[in-house]
């Protein structure tokens, strides 16, 4: 059983998002950026992956911000501090290579953000000149902005609809930082956000020859490769994202592919969400 | 109540035995169990197991105990069945095997102890597997939890990576000989493959998680979501935690897929996930249970094993109309269990053998539709001696499904291996051992055993194996000093 210590709710709009604090020391102890747990809530839960957004070590506890999308997280978001997790695994996944690139612009969209702090941080303590942009739909559901601009040396913001930063996309802000006005010379570009966001960044970096980091949200099951459930293809190649990554190159993802497959259980989520409103209302 | 030959007593040469045939176990009807989860058989009664015990002769040198991989003493547990000493046949069994009712029920009996017994000859064998889950199900209902007297602590501890029957047995084992045994396990239930794989029609769950309370009572330590290789590594088991010694049996799972085209379509599932989803999260009690599974229509299911059964047997559970096996050998051949091959008949399972599939085919949208195939046709013996299956040319042919499992082996997780220094794997992946009795691996200290060394096997395998590495361990605990 695992511990909320905290709880922090940064959005209380559907869909809401929302953080803990969980007491996890071995967790903490190990976690390197990158890495994601994988938990159950209780005997009946799925088993869902989360990325750890922070750790503190001296209080052997860990974050996870989620975004209630369905049943599970809409759940987990009515869990308060005090309250216990079944089963939490991890660290899982292999950590973020991190070494002294030179120039890292990281992208977060959405809740993307949370995943992308641990990197940036890292990217920062090995050297790098780190240069973020981190965008959402709107001024209100923007995430994390003292903390990544804590560990930039300079942060980007954008909004969909203008309401906070640029009005535009985060590629948007890429393209200037590759060829426009402000031009300057990049060496590796961490993207997390919705699959689409990261498709289209890497669809602007590719003719630049930018390498590109991804963090892939397949679905999951067991999260140690023995299911396959979690598999894409990158180069042509079938990986499992819950051991081979999270973390891929972009630019040899088959993006259509996995937003096909996160897709496979669209029917049954809405049973599951259906369900449990309709046993809540009783 | 006398046995039919006391020993000691001659049996009388002439001695007219009634022929007494091999009694089935009573079974749920197969139209209706191929549309529920309940346990296939119910198990002997009193009278079906008295009746089945008289039918063994005592042998003076019994064969059957040869063709059990952990020895157990088979006539004398049968000749207490047959004098209505139940739970001191059960007691018997233990001695060797520490989960009887889990081996009654998934030991292929046909090609071990009963393939040897002596009646086999002129008749049919006794039916020893169905004896030993009858005797180990009373003793379940009927026994009392008694602690059994437990030696003095040695304070030496061992730390066992994974809770498959490897696993469990081999804890069990050196929390009575006074460790202090800690197993690891990466899931959130204990079990192994009996919880995740093998689908509670064939093994109910309740029966694992008795023993695994049992072993609990005894002391053992269960660290679940505990996964090695990340949260861990074993040599920080060994230098940061203090464990003395390893036992690795965390088991051959990783799926196997064809590459084919189209297996990335959705529908197309690895056996492991079909059956995780269906047995470890219990979809197949969705909405219920959260984790979803689909209720396609037609599902065929690539393999002939046990795997293939198992999941061609809940395709149908779970509602399909057409629920194939699709194998590329004949039907002689299949290497699952026979009685599982016959109860998956009965259900209505059809048998497309002698078929290779070569690629899966997509709707527009990503979903399966279906999957072409080739004929084959036996050719000369492989290294296995089996006659190699090969295709004939221009034969091929689809078969519309939904979804496609594939069930065609699985090989060994590198996690653990990658992650521990000087620890030697074959080419598969397989964790070398010096030999099987003792389980010890090229790293100090740490033994393996189970699947993890063998590759697929079966549940009593890897429980010799348990046992045997329990018992180098303990020496090795008290000789450390000696060299490795
Ligand atoms: C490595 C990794 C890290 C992640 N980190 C975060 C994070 O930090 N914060 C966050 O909010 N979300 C994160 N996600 C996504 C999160 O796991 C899903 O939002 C969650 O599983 C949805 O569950 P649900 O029952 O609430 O919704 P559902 O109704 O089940 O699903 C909603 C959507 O989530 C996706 N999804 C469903 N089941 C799973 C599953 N078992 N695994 C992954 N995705 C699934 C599907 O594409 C679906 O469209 C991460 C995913 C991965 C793989
Ligand atoms: C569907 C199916 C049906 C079968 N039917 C039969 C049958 O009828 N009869 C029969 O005799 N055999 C059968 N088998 C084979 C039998 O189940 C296996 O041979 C046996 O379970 C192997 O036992 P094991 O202890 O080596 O490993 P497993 O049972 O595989 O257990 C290994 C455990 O280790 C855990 N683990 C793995 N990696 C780690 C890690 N890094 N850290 C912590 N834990 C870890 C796993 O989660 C798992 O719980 C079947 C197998 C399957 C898949
Ligand atoms: S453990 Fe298996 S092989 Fe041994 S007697 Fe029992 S059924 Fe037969
Ligand atoms: S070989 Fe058969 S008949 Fe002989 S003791 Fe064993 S079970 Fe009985
Ligand atoms: S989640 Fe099962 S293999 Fe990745």
């Amino acid at each position: 059983m695992y511990e909320i210590t905290e709880k922090k709710v940064w959005s209380d709009e559907v869909p809401g998002i929302k953080e803990f604090k969980i007491m996890a020391p071995l967790i903490a102890e190990k976690q390197q950026a990158g890495q994601f747990v994988i938990l159950r809530i209780d005997e009946d839960g799925e088993r869902i992956p989360l990325t750890i957004a922070h750790k503190d070590l001296r209080n052997g506890t860990i974050n996870l911000l989620f975004q209630e999308v369905g049943k599970t997280t809409m759940d987990l978001g009515k869990l308060k501090k005090g309250d216990f997790i079944m089963d939490i695994s991890g660290p899982l996944g292999t950590p973020t290579h991190i070494e002294r690139y030179g120039t890292v612009v990281c992208i977060g969209g959405g809740i993307g953000v949370a995943p992308l702090h641990p990197i940036a941080q890292a990217m920062k303590g090995a050297g790098n000149n780190v240069i973020s942009i981190i965008g959402a739909k709107t001024k209100d559901i923007l995430i994390y902005e003292d903390l990544m601009s804590a560990t930039s040396d300079k942060l980007l913001i954008t909004t969909d609809d203008g309401s906070y930063g640029r009005h535009g996309f985060v590629t948007d802000e890429l393209k200037d930082l590759i060829d426009g006005e402000r031009k300057i010379p990049i060496d590796l570009v961490v993207a997390i956000g919705p699959p689409i966001m990261m498709k289209m960044v890497c669809r602007v970096t590719e003719p630049y020859k930018i390498k590109t980091v991804v963090s892939l949200n397949t679905i999951m099951i067991d999260g140690t490769g023995m299911c396959g459930a979690c598999r894409v293809s990158v180069g042509g190649k079938t990986r499992f994202v819950c051991v081979d990554g999270p973390e891929f190159d972009g630019h040899q993802v088959d993006f259509d592919e996995m937003m096909q497959r996160q897709r496979q259980y669209l029917k049954e989520e809405k049973i599951a969400v259906e369900t449990h409103q309709h046993l809540c209302c009783k | 109540m006398t046995s039919p030959k006391e020993e000691g007593k001659k049996p009388e040469k002439k001695e007219k035995r009634p022929k007494i045939p091999r009694q089935p176990m009573p079974l749920q009807d197969p139209a209706v169990r191929a549309r529920n989860f309940d346990e296939v058989p119910y198990g002997y009664t009193e009278e079906l197991a008295k009746l089945e015990s008289s039918r063994c002769i005592q042998c003076k040198k019994p064969f059957c105990i040869d063709g059990c991989p952990v020895r157990i003493n088979i006539p004398l547990f049968i000749k207490k069945i047959y004098e209505g000493n139940i739970l001191e046949a059960a007691q018997i069994m233990k001695k060797d095997n520490f989960l009887p009712a889990i081996c009654g029920r998934v030991c292929p009996q046909e090609d071990q102890c009963e393939l040897v017994c002596i009646l086999g000859k002129k008749e049919e064998p006794v039916a020893i597997g169905r004896l030993e889950r009858y005797a180990a199900d009373y003793e379940a209902e009927h026994g009392k939890f008694e602690m059994p007297e437990m030696p003095p602590k040695t304070g030496r501890k061992v730390a066992i990576v994974g809770s498959g029957p490897g696993g469990l047995t081999c804890a069990g084992e050196l929390i009575k000989m006074g460790h202090d045994a800690t197993v690891f396990e990466a899931l959130h239930k204990a079990g192994g493959v009996l919880v995740y794989g093998i689908p509670e029609f064939r093994l109910p769950k309740a029966i694992v998680q008795r023993e695994v309370d049992y072993l609990a009572k005894l002391g053992v330590e269960f660290k679940m979501n505990f996964v090695v290789g990340r949260i861990r590594t074993v040599d920080e088991l060994m230098e940061k935690d203090g464990y003395d010694a390893v036992f690795l049996a965390n088991g051959a799972g990783l799926p196997v897929f064809m590459n084919i085209p189209g297996e990335n379509l959705n529908g197309v599932y690895s056996a492991n996930e079909y059956l995780t989803r269906s047995n470890l999260m219990k979809a197949y009690k969705f909405p219920e249970y959260d984790t979803p599974i689909k209720r396609w229509k037609n599902v065929s299911v690539i393999g002939g094993g046990n795997v293939a059964m198992d999941s061609v047997r809940t395709a149908l559970r779970l509602g399909a109309d057409n629920a194939y096996i699709i194998y590329r050998r004949s039907h002689n051949e299949m290497p699952a269990r026979k009685e599982e091959i016959e109860h998956a008949e009965e259900e209505g399972v059809q048998f497309r053998m002698l078929t290779n599939p070569t690629r899966i085919i997509g709707d527009k949208d990503g979903w399966v539709r279906a999957i072409e195939c080739i004929k084959m046709e036996l050719g000369e013996p492989d290294e296995s001696g089996r006659r190699r299956p090969v295709p004939i040319k221009g034969s091929e042919f689809e078969i519309e499904t939904n979804a496609v499992v594939m069930a065609i082996g699985s090989g060994s997780n590198p996690l653990i291996a990658s992650s521990t220094t000087e620890l030697k794997v074959n080419k598969w992946g397989n964790i070398i051992v010096d030999s099987e009795n003792t389980g010890r691996t090229s790293k100090k200290g740490v033994f393996a055993g189970g699947d993890i060394v063998t590759g697929a096997a079966t549940v009593i395998l890897a429980m010799g194996a348990g046992r045997n590495v329990a018992a180098a361990i303990n020496e090795y605990l008290a000789y450390k000093a000696i060299g490795w």
